[in-house]
């Protein structure tokens, strides 16, 4: 291996690479096969943390940065003077493999500037993946961006090898998209994905009769959007994202706070901040309407086409909803406790367990990890103190406000910094 | 009076204590490890002689009373040797052998608590072990790795290197505790050896690794330094994360420890 050049277009490469913010390597069930090498049947596993707290867990990587498409918001555009490189088919094999075998990552995440057309970039994407699995009888885990506009037969071929592919609509609504990406077509991005759906479903169905089926993408899909580049609404991008969920069973939807990297008119100049808090709120949404039972519309609607800055959406929604409350932890069942502002799904399950010895008191909950401070205004347990005055949502947002000492008012001056990363499930 | 009952600091060493308990049906007592055990003046030492078939015999009647994961929990809560824990466990054996439900839950129990939460602990040290290992290949192709985690952890990391590097011998050493999980491509072995301390020395590099070892680290140096967001930079959380201590393992953090 020649290090020296190696290193030079790892840089590059994974330099541009860095913004599309999805590194999960869970959700495959791909064991180790004959005393091969890897394994990625397990929860995916954090390698390590850049500095900004993500994870590290792939080997993200574009196969090349030449591209002709000219999207506004990506380094990677053509009329972008940056320098330009690529790797060859066997050097990102023998990349992976080497990494994999130090325990530094779980697998690899390769991505690709369209060089030429869409099959034919597709199709090297495809050669590293194929290679991989065939000639060195790699388990780990790969994660294949879909290039919009790919055929369905490489679409079929590629969830062959792929633990997960994903195609990253990036600009929430049509009218964005065809101001900042005149190249692309929504139609594009839709194709592969909904063949990957489609051929997803089939292998499960297929798969109940013949049992050797071959595997297709068994991590599934996911996409990403841009978050503060092109003017949308938080409800206009959840409302989008429900979609996409629902529409093309994703398992994820990632939100990428928009980093300036142009002087381009129609995009937030150079300096300006990322949009790190609104980005948290919105993956808050997500989990309240992946794990907690929330429906959309209770959390975002005409009426509320904004989330709040400066709490978290499950509290908002109880404040505007205090005649639901206080609810009994002794008693109510489980989809309601997981409404408590503070609870958590995990503090959800272990106060349905231990109520089943005893009744519990506050000292009990403060004891199991209950954020009291903050779920106190909406509970009642088994102790005659509880918050008896009729307060005004605004009188608890305030009290909240004010003794949560660092989490809220920290993130209030838009700096962001008790948050969880984006692969961890936020306690709401 | 309070009877102190000493045993040797293994597993089953300490099961053979709980036999003893009920075997000498002792209401006042305390497990102890003997490097831990101090004498005072209101108790009464005992040591225990471990014995695999008592060991056995608590092991397997536990297995009737709990569930698997229950069963595991005690096994997970021991390996943290945090003082004390020993008594925390039996009073969750005890309960367990005595009441009929399964009593793990019961986390309005404060022993009971403390047991989950220690099983916690021990969890994602383990975890933190399955990510932070990096495996040096050497001379005689070996991929090592030292460790020095906070709780005994290494029997619980084994199977997941044997499932994932099926197809090459590693050696994972615990440097605190001096002993080490080695697969030779069948099976896994415990094993202890002297490790020189010159082993990471960068002027003995080429004389333990192979030549390409240094060029793959400084790879992977470079590949965490490009995938990093400037713009995105958040120490705390990063911290939270990756507390200091653990960063001696991670190759590609190395040249930022020396400034
Ligand atoms: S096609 Fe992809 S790589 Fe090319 S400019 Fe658009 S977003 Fe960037």
């Amino acid at each position: 291996m020649n290090f020296e050049r190696i290193k030079e277009k790892l840089n590059i490469l994974a330099d541009a690479a860095k913004y599309d913010v999805s590194c999960s390597s869970s959700g495959s069930k791909r064991a180790n096969k004959n005393k091969g090498l890897g394994d990625s049947s397990g929860m995916g596993i954090c390698h390590s943390y850049t500095e900004d707290g993500r994870c590290v867990s792939l080997l993200k990587i574009l196969l090349t940065n030449h591209c002709i498409f000219d999207c506004a918001y990506c380094v990677t555009r053509k009329s972008n003077d940056i320098k330009r490189a690529a790797f060859k088919v066997q050097e990102v094999v023998d990349l992976t493999i080497a990494f994999y075998r130090r325990n530094y990552i779980e697998g690899l995440f390769l991505s690709s500037g369209i060089f030429k057309d869409a099959d034919t970039t597709m199709e090297r994407l495809i050669q590293v993946a194929k290679k991989l699995r065939e000639e060195e009888n790699f388990n780990g885990y790969i994660h294949l961006k879909s290039i919009p506009g790919a055929s369905d037969e490489l679409m079929r071929e590629a969830g062959l090898y792929a633990d997960r592919l994903s195609v990253n609509i990036e600009i929430p609504s049509e009218t964005g998209l065809k101001l900042l990406a005149p190249d692309k077509k929504r139609e594009d991005f839709i194709k592969p994905m909904q063949k990957v759906k489609d051929e997803i479903i089939q292998y499960k169905s297929e798969k109940k009769l013949i049992k050797n089926t071959p595997v297709y993408a068994p991590a599934g899909q996911s996409t990403q959007m841009i978050i503060g580049a092109s003017g949308e609404t938080d409800a206009e991008i959840m409302y989008t994202s429900a979609y996409f969920y629902k529409q093309f069973n994703m398992k994820r939807v990632y939100y990428s706070g928009y980093i300036p990297i142009s002087y381009d008119t129609r995009l937030p100049s150079i300096g300006t901040e990322v949009p790190m808090l609104r980005e948290n709120r919105l993956y808050q949404t997500d989990w309240l309407l992946r794990f907690y039972g929330f429906d959309i519309r209770e959390l975002l609607n005409k009426e509320y086409p904004n989330l709040d800055s400066d709490i978290d959406p499950k509290l908002s929604w109880a404040l505007r909803n205090l005649h639901l409350f206080p609810i009994d932890v002794n008693k109510a069942d489980k989809t309601l406790l997981a409404r408590i502002p503070g609870v958590g799904m995990k503090s959800v399950q272990k106060i349905l367990h231990a109520r089943r010895f005893r009744n519990l008191n506050w000292e009990h909950l403060k004891a199991i990890g209950i954020a009291t401070n903050r779920s106190k205004y909406f509970i009642v347990c088994d102790s005659n103190k509880f918050e008896t005055k009729d307060r005004t949502a605004a009188q608890i947002k305030s009290l909240i406000l004010q003794q949560s000492t660092s989490k809220y008012k920290a993130t209030y001056n838009h700096q962001l910094n008790l948050f969880s990363s984006i692969e961890t499930p936020l306690a709401i | 009076m309070k009877t102190t009952l000493v045993y040797d600091g293994t597993f089953e060493g300490f099961l053979s204590a709980v036999f003893q308990t009920y075997e000498e049906k002792h209401t006042n007592v305390s497990i102890e490890k003997k490097e831990l055990a101090a004498a005072t003046f209101f108790s009464e030492y005992s040591c225990v002689i471990t014995d695999s078939e008592k060991a056995n015999r608590v092991w397997k009647g536990l297995a009737q009373q709990c569930t698997a994961e229950g069963k595991n929990n005690i096994y997970k809560a021991f390996l943290s040797e945090i003082v004390g824990i020993e008594n925390s466990l039996l009073h969750f054996i005890k309960r367990s052998l005595s009441e009929k439900r399964h009593i793990d839950k019961d986390f309005a129990d404060s022993e009971i608590l403390k047991i989950a939460k220690t099983v916690k602990m021990v969890q994602r040290e383990k975890h933190r072990m399955d990510a932070f290992v990096r495996f040096r290949l050497t001379k005689d192709g070996l991929y090592f790795a030292t460790v020095t985690p906070d709780f005994n952890v290494l029997p619980l990391n084994a199977r997941h290197f044997k499932n994932r590097y099926a197809d090459q011998k590693w050696l994972i050493y615990d440097l605190k505790r001096k002993y080490g999980i080695y697969y030779d491509l069948k099976e896994i072995k415990y094993v202890t050896l002297q490790v020189s301390e010159e082993i990471y020395k960068a002027s003995q590099a080429t004389y333990y690794f192979t030549e390409d070892e240094q060029a793959f680290q400084e790879l992977w140096q470079n590949y965490f330094t490009s995938t990093n967001i400037a713009s995105r930079k958040n120490m705390k959380l990063h911290l939270q994360h990756v507390p200091k201590r653990y960063w001696k393992y991670l190759s590609e953090k190395t040249p930022k420890l020396k400034n």
